[in-house]
């Protein structure tokens, strides 16, 4: 096995700079760089460092230790708290380089080997990836969990449940002839399958906001031409991230913005405006804007206070009263330009039913809209606890679980053939397996030595 | 008489009887070397074939016109389909043996064999020339040369019998252990393990006071393993239950110093499918009874095997444990149990067709390999004696895949995963169940058997007619259809959806009778009943099947990724060095294979296949 070492802090010019070591040659790199072994474990201890070869000093630095399998991978590792210069991290990464047995690691060894180890599951894997990845409050909460096995942690008892499940249902079929096996044994563990499934149903409704978090909650601006779509993308995103201008159809394609929205990650996409035209190019721009409209989890729907709403929703490009998404709602729908209708009681009192009056020009109206925009995307994705499922692929695991254990109640319901049963139980265990890890046959034999008497 | 032959098979147990028989049949000069002619397919453990997964094994020796099924139909007592109550897949037929009629039988074939030899002589040595395979060298000094030889000798490698604190080295009781032959096999280097396994007293059947016990009849009509056999005709008895009385646990807990096992005395691993009486009294102690199976050994045979009482106590405190048992009372013991340890090859060792890695040309087979059982044994042996014969005349390897037979199942499970207690068949372990059933292991296997020369014309010609019947039944269940109105007339639940019903759809409905099918069509008794049987449980599984398939083709495109057997890993960038030595150290012969080593990954599995992939382009281009 060999020993691995990479810069494990960001490139570039920094105070300070760590360097990883993993591998059976940990102890004797520390002891070649800094001329001893460490003392002590998990403690940072004062060292020069020098090149082994030459005798010179390269820096001087903390050095951390920690013996294997109390350790990150699993394996002895060493860690170099050392100056931050290029040159220094150079060198004692060459100097490292230089050490029998010792080789820069590839990209993602470190958690490879950890995974390998059996330090995490791959759940709790992709949950470091996200950890570095995470830009927000909410996708930090929900990173850290998912590394500290949330969803690991699940799987693994559900996994358990499950060979206990499976090896009650194939003692039924292997170990018949055993007076220790019941009859019936499937029937019995009836209420077991019915239990997880139930189990796995629950977190599967979770309104997917585990992956809108990990990749963002999208909000669609759709609306008329000229309404001031592009104006409040600049605005929530506070810098000029469309091109706003006095002429109609300007936003052809859709602009993106990813916002920070009270710890939330949101993807603001400001959208073509919405209307019959003869352009073709422009007409692609709608049917863009439409189709964003319908797949974004948040709509905010803009009108321009020198439009008429309803003349809009009723003869929009849609022509659907149902309004453009089919949705029949927006989750708001802001009437801006509204210093255009003048400040009076009349003008506010112009503003139609279930709109809400704006003016980016001036600001009215728009902290409050933030505020509601800000509570709403909380309410619906943030939840108490984070989510547990954060990607796609668990979604698909998970469900695919827990149809087979569906299909195996109906057969073991309907008095069917066990062999069948077991069939869709083992389908479920693959799903399952394919979340976090493999299960083995000689897992299932154990359990069924434990629990019953075989052999006459 | 000559002394050079193709293939020399060593021990003439179960594994040793198939794989001559294999190498015989598929034209190669065969010998079989063994102690003693007259122990040739002795039952040395209890007197019964077949069961749960093991039946699979023996049909499927069966559909390549192997020996163990017919001689077992021959031999047969009493006959269970075990799981009769489930479906197809899992039905194992079993049956107790008559010992003297299954050794005659086996003898019987193994002595009028085409291409077969058998001369009586105990191996002391392999004879190797410059590291390559020349022969044998029996113990009164007689040498006999093949090319390929066969080791099929069981448990003789440093095999030790455990009575109490009594031991003495031993293969089988009365059978002297082999040393030289150990020796050249300890020489080579070879991974060795050690296992564990007992057997219980024998019992003198005039003692036992049968009126007081519960009787366990067979089936009636019995079903036969072979495809060959129509109906069985050896005289079928009971077999007769009793059990362990809490006075009988208190006997085995009062001398448990004494029992080697919990004395410390045996370091090797048993099987957990068989434990002792000892095991299961300590091991399940809130259990206050254990049912024994008593079986007869034979029809003209006092001695009866009581199944379930595996022991290795002191003689004295077996006789006192067994005495307790309601019908034992006043029993007496013809050969007490034992507990014996012995030596097994590594499995990880030998090459998917039961060949030494590390000595060309010498096969194992059977318990060496750290298997238990006969058909387990008779299963390898019949894939080393196929295979060491097509060797001799350069024949491609025969490997059977996991998708296609149990055979198949136990072979890949040996050499990738190795074992850790007596290695037994299990229907858990095959995760193709649903396709490799007992029902059809002459479908799945006949016809390849008939391309290799595995089976003679008799099989072969049987087999042809069977599916040109099982064909044209097929077509008449999908011809013959009605629409639900005129179906629910006939007093059939069905689904008033409008779709036509054909017979084969409504032979896998569980609430449809094939009796209410028959009513509604008589033409179908014109049919042959086994072939309909067989086409109702065609249908049974079809739902099921075509999803399985889809897995087996995927199966079989990384199963089909091979990997030379000198394939060097260094080449193929992206490896880990733990994974590289993981794979060098396995000798994968596929993907498939490399994928169920342990420690290997998804992604270095990606890696291999990109690199096999771009190998295999640039040699076609």
């Amino acid at each position: 096995m060999e020993t691995i070492f990479a810069l494990s802090s960001g490139r570039g010019k920094a105070g300070v700079a760590v360097i990883r070591v993993s591998g059976p040659q940990a102890q004797h790199a520390v002891i070649a760089l800094s001329g001893r072994a460490p003392e002590v474990a998990r403690k940072a201890l004062f060292r020069i460092l020098r090149d082994p070869k030459s005798g010179e000093v390269l820096d001087q630095a903390l050095v951390l230790w920690f013996e294997g399998p109390a350790s990150f991978t699993g394996e002895d590792c060493a860690e170099f708290q050392i100056h931050g210069g290029p040159n220094v991290v150079g060198s004692v990464l060459s100097a490292l380089g230089e050490l029998d047995g010792c080789r820069s690691a590839q990209a993602g060894e470190f958690t490879r080997r950890a995974v390998e180890n059996g330090k995490f599951d791959l759940t709790e894997a992709e949950g470091i990836g996200d950890l570095i990845e995470a830009e927000t409050e909410a996708q930090r909460r929900q990173a850290l969990q998912q590394m500290s096995g949330g969803l690991g942690t699940r799987c693994a008892e559900w996994r358990k449940r499950l060979i206990k499940i499976l090896a009650y249902v194939e003692a039924d079929i292997d170990f018949v002839d055993e007076e220790d096996v019941p009859e019936g044994l499937s029937l019995s563990v009836l209420p077991l399958i019915v239990g997880l499934s139930g189990e796995i149903d629950a977190l599967l409704a979770d309104g997917i906001r585990g992956e809108r978090v990990r990749e963002g909650i999208d909000v669609a601006i759709i609306g008329p031409p000229n309404a001031g779509k592009s104006s409040l993308l600049n605005w929530l995103a506070r810098r000029d991230v469309a091109i706003v201008s006095e002429e109609a159809g300007t936003t052809r394609d859709i602009v993106e913005v990813r916002l920070d929205l009270a710890g939330m990650p949101v993807i603001l996409a400001d959208t073509a405006g919405l209307r019959e035209t003869e352009n073709s190019v422009e007409q692609e721009g709608v049917r863009r804007a439409l189709a964003r409209a319908d797949a974004a989890d948040l709509t905010i729907l803009l009108i321009g206070g020198d439009q008429d709403p309803n003349e809009f929703l009723k003869s929009g490009p849609t022509g659907s009263a149902s309004g453009p998404t089919g949705r029949g709602q927006f989750d708001f729908s802001l009437l801006n330009k509204m210093d255009l209708r003048g400040l009076g009681k009349e003008s506010l009192d112009s503003v139609p039913e279930g709109f809400c009056g704006i003016s980016i020009k001036t600001g009215l109206g728009l902290e409050a809209f933030l505020g509601d925009l800000e509570r709403l995307v909380q309410e619906r994705f943030e939840g108490r606890e984070p989510a547990l499922i954060t990607r796609q692929r668990h979604r698909d695991e998970l469900s695919s679980c827990q149809l087979h254990l569906d299909q195996a109640i109906e057969i073991v319901e309907a008095g069917g053939d066990e062999v069948f049963a077991a069939e869709e139980i083992r389908l479920a265990m693959r799903a399952l397996g394919r979340l976090s890890g493999r299960v083995d046959v000689e897992e299932l034999l154990d359990v069924v030595f434990r629990d019953f008497c075989i052999g006459k | 008489m000559t002394n050079r032959f193709d293939v020399i098979v060593i021990g003439g147990g179960h594994a040793g009887c198939e794989a001559a028989s294999a190498s015989a049949r598929v034209g190669a000069r065969t010998l079989l070397l063994t102690h003693k002619i007259e122990t040739i397919g002795e039952m040395s453990c209890n007197p019964a074939i077949g069961g749960l997964g093991k039946g699979h094994l023996v049909r499927e020796i069966d559909a390549l016109d192997g020996l163990m099924g017919r001689v077992a139909d021959v031999a047969g007592i009493q006959f269970r389909l075990l799981n009769r109550r489930k479906g197809a897949a899992v039905r194992g037929p079993r049956a107790q043996s008559d010992r003297k009629l299954y050794r005659n039988a086996m003898q019987f074939e193994i002595l009028n064999h085409d291409n077969l030899d058998v001369i009586a002589g105990g191996v002391e040595d392999l004879i190797v020339e410059d590291g390559v395979l020349k022969g044998v060298l029996t113990g009164d000094g007689a040498s006999y040369f093949a090319p390929k030889v066969v080791l099929t000798t069981g448990t003789f490698l440093r095999g030790m019998i455990h009575i109490g604190h009594k031991r003495t080295p031993a293969g089988r009781v009365g059978d002297a252990p082999a040393l030289g032959l150990s020796d050249r096999l300890y020489g080579l280097g070879i991974k060795l393990g050690r296992l564990k396994t007992g057997t219980p007293p024998r019992l003198d059947g005039k003692t036992i006071d049968w009126a007081s016990l519960e009787r366990q009849p067979g089936d009636n009509p019995p079903v036969p393993f072979s495809f060959l056999t129509d109906k069985i005709t050896t005289r079928q008895i009971d077999c007769h239950i009793t059990r362990t009385l809490s006075a009988t646990h208190d006997i085995i807990r009062a001398n448990l110093k004494d029992s080697p096992v919990y004395g410390g005395m045996i370091e090797g691993l048993g099987p957990r499918y068989c434990p002792s009486i000892e095991d299961k009294v300590v091991r399940f102690a809130q259990r206050d009874t254990h049912q024994i199976f008593l079986e007869p050994e034979g029809l003209d045979d006092d001695t009866v095997y009581p199944n379930g009482i595996s022991t290795a106590l002191p003689e004295a405190i077996q006789e006192m444990f067994v005495r307790s048992i309601p019908g034992l009372e006043k029993v007496s013991i013809l050969q007490p149990g034992y507990a014996i340890e012995y030596d097994y090859i590594d499995p990880r060792e030998l090459l998917a067709t039961l060949e030494t890695k590390s000595q060309a040309g010498l096969y194992l087979a059977g318990q060496i390999n750290g298997t238990t059982g006969y058909e387990e044994a008779a299963g390898q042996g019949l894939i080393a004696g196929l295979n060491a014969a097509r060797a001799v005349s350069g024949s491609d390897d025969v490997i059977f895949d996991r998708a296609s037979s149990y055979l198949g199942v136990m072979i890949d499970d040996l050499i990738t995963k190795g074992v850790s207690e007596p290695y037994r068949m299990f229907t858990s372990r095959a995760e193709y169940r649903l396709t490799l059933r007992a029902d059809n292991a002459d479908q799945r296997l006949t016809n390849f058997g008939v391309s290799v020369g595995l089976v003679g014309s008799k099989r072969r010609d049987l087999f042809s007619a069977k599916m040109a019947s099982l064909v044209s039944a097929r077509k008449m269940t999908e011809s013959l259809e009605k629409t639900p109105a005129e179906l629910a007339k006939s007093g059939l639940k069905i689904n008033q959806d409008g779709v036509r019903r054909r017979v084969f759809d409504l032979m896998a409905y569980p609430t449809v009778s094939m009796d209410q099918i028959r009513e509604i069509w008589p033409e179908l008794n014109k049919l042959d009943t086994k072939i309909l049987e067989q086409v109702e449980i065609d249908a049974q599984y079809a739902g099921y099947l075509g999803r399985q398939e889809a897995d087996i083709r995927a199966f079989r495109r990384d199963e089909n990724m091979r990997i030379p057997a000198d394939f060097d890993y260094a080449l193929v960038k992206g490896l880990s060095n733990e994974v590289r030595a993981k794979l060098e150290r396995g000798k994968p012969l596929s993907l498939g294979q490399a994928s169920r080593l342990e420690g290997i990954t998804p992604a270095s599995l990606t890696v291999l296949l990109l690199y096999l992939k771009r190998e295999r382009r640039q040699k076609a281009g």
